[in-house]
């Protein structure tokens, strides 16, 4: 056939799309369960290491069954448990809804010190795609206990600098509602200017997109648990 | 025919090799592939593993392409390039996301970045149309690893100058400096982590590189 002609050219991409479309599909499929699994480790792990729990990728299950195990409940606006598992709630989508028709996963871990810490998945914008995070509650539901976060596609240095353990070691000790009981969020603000506020972090200089996206995040998806929390 | 008799490591086999290493390194002689060196040097392991993946996809693109040479229409010559260079590269981010998770978070956007490093089309077209399979493997290790050896310590710079540590696959970060060094008033130099050095440190080793081979400057 005529390498040059119209036919074969078509014939040769149709052929080539296909079989790259088939190669790409199979691979896809195969390695779906693994990639799910590393995934819903990863999560794990992330909620343990808000309360504190060191875990690996090996014992992350594990840890999560002992701490938290079925202490796991889909809440509403007004606070109220509904139906639903919270760790297949998926937070991209729900976040997109009314503020009054989302569900609000929450996780109740009880730590080996007897003390409870409440778990809350958060998730919002960066300067490149989504940021997303999980903030633990003392038991007086508005002291911060711990709080990690993580990314997609932030810059590395600059934004992907949220997921460091000393950005995230700040949010250990706010207060989530100001003295008088009002919903005071914690905002993330320029470095130094943060000292001695009670709802204020260092921001990262460089990244101040994500930063803010940051604070933006925990303001949006915290106030729906406020009906929970004052109770 | 002397190519049918030619050892597989001949001195113009090895050749393929050894000078994207030198003289005709991609980076800092071509020029290509500049803009992944800024963008994942921060750290050591990034680098690696992109360095990594990067040949993964050098190696496999130069095989395939070079397999399928007598057959691919010339017109549409760059979108078959396109198609297998792409299908590798989700075939890379497959596969860390399944066996490396932790990296692939890492590397995040950079994988799939790979598509648009103008290294790999740039040996394509080059090399593997023109060339038989195995001087088109061999071509894809040396362009992958004089990408990566650029990247290495471009990225190895930036680290110790810049946070003080060096990242290792595996080990995780490690610190370098000395805390004694602190004490006594060295500091991080916090302009190594953003972009702009990475092309500054770039552009150190061209001019090392060249001022070492006179021939290397054009004229």
């Amino acid at each position: 056939m005529d390498r040059q002609g119209n036919t074969y050219t078509f014939l040769y991409a149709s052929v080539m799309v296909i079989v790259v479309a088939a190669i790409l599909a199979f691979l896809a499929q195969a390695l779906k369960p693994l990639q799910d699994k590393n995934e819903a480790v990863a999560k794990k792990m992330d909620i343990l290491k808000t309360i504190q729990v060191e875990s690996t990728a090996n014992d992350a299950e594990a840890k999560f069954e002992k701490y938290i195990g079925k202490n796991a409940y889909v809440l509403n606006i007004k606070g109220e448990k509904v139906e639903g598992e919270a760790f297949t709630v998926n937070l991209a989508k729900e976040i997109k809804k009314d503020k009054a028709e989302q569900a609000y996963p929450i996780y109740v871990c009880q730590l080996d010190d007897g003390s409870t810490k409440y778990v809350i998945p958060v998730r919002g914008k960066g300067l490149w795609g989504p940021v997303w995070g999980y903030v633990s509650l003392n038991e007086d539901k508005n002291t911060v206990f711990g709080a990690t976060f993580g990314h997609k596609g932030e810059t590395p240095g600059l934004g992907a600098e949220i997921t460091a353990d000393n950005f995230q070691e700040q949010f250990a000790g706010k207060k989530l509602f100001d003295a008088s009981g009002k919903f005071a969020s914690i905002t993330v603000v320029k470095q130094g200017q943060s000292a001695g506020d009670l709802h204020k972090v260092d921001g990262i200089s460089g990244g101040t997109i994500t930063s803010v996206g940051v604070g933006n995040m925990l303001k949006d998806c915290l106030s729906g648990y406020e009906k929970f929390l004052k109770n | 025919m002397s190519s049918e008799k030619e050892p597989l490591f001949s001195a113009k086999n090895l050749k393929l090799l050894t000078t994207p290493l030198g003289a005709q390194n991609p980076i800092t002689i071509q020029v290509l592939g500049i803009c992944s060196a800024l963008a994942v040097t921060v750290k050591l392991e990034p680098a690696i593993v992109l360095s990594i993946s990067v040949m993964f996809v050098t190696v496999f693109s130069n095989l395939i392409i070079s397999l399928l040479r007598n057959t691919i229409p010339s017109r549409i010559r760059i979108i078959v390039q396109l198609v297998v260079v792409a299908a590798l590269v989700i075939i890379v981010d497959q596969v860390l996301k399944a066996y490396a998770y932790e990296v692939s978070l890492q590397l995040s956007v950079f994988v799939g970045l790979i598509i648009t490093n103008c290294i790999i089309m740039g040996r394509l077209e080059a090399f593997a149309l023109g060339n038989k399979p195995w001087p088109a493997v061999l071509d894809g290790i040396g362009n992958g690893a004089g990408y990566g050896m650029i990247l290495i310590i471009v990225a190895f710079v930036r680290e110790l100058l810049g946070t003080g540590t060096l990242t290792l696959p595996g080990l995780g970060g490690i610190q370098v400096i000395p805390d004694v060094f602190y004490e006594w008033g060295y500091a991080n130099n916090g302009f190594m982590i953003l972009p702009p050095m990475a092309l500054i440190v770039v552009g150190i080793i061209i001019w090392v590189q060249r001022s070492r081979d006179k021939d290397l400057i054009e004229s």
